[in-house]
């Protein structure tokens, strides 16, 4: 078996860490996308005009938030690899391409972390919704678990678009449909951490299970498929 | 300019061979004879009434659809895991997903008509129904990634994967719209008796649709992915001639 010079871990590691840095230096989510989000949660608002309403589906709001703000950050982290060609220079380099997916991953997981805890403080402004502690362990094991899912189809189409240059609005058509059971589960685990329409705490957890099999699944088959999808 | 065709024209390399024409009228004559039973021959329904005569329609093009698929997704994998890598199998796959969006589309139509009349709704939420959406969307998604452009060796990997890709997500997307409306399902629609009993003419006539169209299918397929392996063919030679013209620039 032919020995890959430098592991996939390191790789793996290396890239997340590039990534969440260039993130954290060049602000561009926090002072671009953070503020998308944002005004995303204050036009559902405008755009269902009902207190009652607001509240009754205000976790399905926060998730399809999650979803639209995705696209932009995956976008987003292909935008800065082909920018100077640097995933070409990856491949060149001959870095196992599954280091590439997992840190792509990883550094996207991060990411929609972030998202995700300001869209749940603004849902429990905006939409007056209430959390409890054990909501609050559920929310944080749904957010992590849903991210796994969403960061690694993410980084797959993301990683397919980008291959294909300028064809990035082929992303959301691929990318939605495939993590529609992502929306399903996470928003269903939602509604029973924040209680709404009498969901109590319990019935969350099985959607949980749900989430888990989706990112383990697509977790393992991106890593396998990724080097495929981003051949030149 | 000396223009070269490094292949054949167009009148040399028909895409239709005596067998599938033979096919083709086949597929004609049982199309001719299926609308005859489908509006004349069979009666209406005790509870649908003519409405019935869309299943004859609607049953076969679903099947077709999701023949379809299964067919893109099989040629796939056995281009993926080929030892050749042959582009025949991905020309296959690409035909079978065209054909199959087609016929997604038809069927998803017809079926809401049919649900208009007999459920009083165009659309229910229902987890079969919603699937099929779906599959739809992913399909129409799996021919723009055939779209891309690139080598057609990369193009068939590519959209390889994304067809394979489409076999995990499909049962998880049925799965979690079955738990989701396991839990949101409200029994508002009027539903027939599941208990139908089809009378052995309409049962032919149902059975005779799906024959004659997955028939079609085969044809379809045969003559698409001739067509594809001609296009294939013209940017190989394409590429080519283009080289051949500069290099004869240089003489």
């Amino acid at each position: 078996m032919k020995r890959h010079s430098t592991s996939t871990w390191t790789v793996a590691r290396t890239i997340a860490s590039k990534d969440l840095r260039i993130e954290w230096r060049s602000k561009v989510l926090v002072n671009q996308v953070l503020p998308f989000a944002a005004i995303v949660m204050v036009l559902f608002a405008f755009a269902l005009d009902n207190d009652g309403i607001l509240q009754r589906v205000a976790p399905g709001l926060v998730w399809l938030a999650v979803l639209f703000t995705s696209l932009i950050i995956v976008q987003r982290t292909f935008a800065i690899e082909s920018a100077d060609n640097a995933l070409d220079a990856i491949k060149v380099a001959g870095v196992p391409s599954a280091g590439v997916f997992i840190g792509k991953s990883v550094a996207l997981v991060a990411q929609l972390l972030l998202f995700e805890c300001v869209l749940v403080l603004l849902a429990l402004v905006l939409y007056q919704v209430h959390l409890s502690w054990g909501g609050v362990v559920l929310l944080v094991t749904v957010s992590v678990l849903a991210n796994i899912g969403l960061a690694a189809m993410g980084a797959l189409y993301g990683g397919l678009g980008a291959a294909a240059k300028g064809r990035e609005t082929l992303l959301p058509l691929l990318l939605l449909p495939a993590v529609a059971p992502v929306l399903i589960g996470a928003t269903r685990a939602t509604e029973s951490a924040f209680g709404v329409g009498g969901a109590s705490l319990g019935e969350g957890w099985p959607w949980v299970a749900l989430l888990a099999v989706f990112g383990a699944l697509f977790g393992f088959g991106g890593t396998l498929a990724f080097g495929v999808l981003t051949e030149e | 300019m000396n223009s070269i065709h490094p292949f054949p024209s167009p009148t040399s390399t028909p895409t239709g061979t005596r067998a599938s024409r033979g096919l083709g009228v086949v597929v004609f004559l049982g199309m001719v004879l299926l609308t005859l039973l489908g509006l004349f021959f069979t009666d209406e329904d005790v509870v649908q009434g003519s409405t019935v005569r869309l299943m004859y329609i609607h049953v076969p093009t679903a099947w077709v659809a999701y023949l379809a698929f299964i067919v893109t997704a099989l040629t796939s994998a056995m281009y993926m895991w080929g030892k050749q890598h042959s582009l025949t199998f991905d020309r296959i796959a690409g035909a079978s997903a065209e054909v199959g969006v087609i016929f997604m589309g038809l069927s998803l139509v017809t079926g809401s008509l049919w649900g208009r009349l007999t459920w009083g709704t165009y659309w229910q939420w229902d987890p079969r129904l919603t699937t099929t959406a779906f599959l739809f969307i992913t399909y129409v998604g799996y021919l723009a990634v055939r779209d891309l452009g690139g080598s057609h060796q990369q193009r068939a990997k590519r959209s390889g994967v994304v067809a394979l890709l489409a076999v995990l997500e499909i049962p998880l997307v049925h799965f979690s719209v079955v738990l989701w409306r396991s839990l949101h399902q409200k029994a508002s629609v009027l539903r027939p008796n599941g208990n139908v009993t089809m009378d052995g003419l309409m049962l032919f006539t149902l059975l005779f649709g799906v024959g004659v169209f997955t028939l079609l299918f085969t044809w379809m397929v045969l003559h698409r992915q001739r067509v594809l392996a001609l296009a294939d063919a013209i940017d190989d030679g394409g590429l080519e001639a283009a080289l051949q013209e500069r290099r004869n620039e240089n003489n």
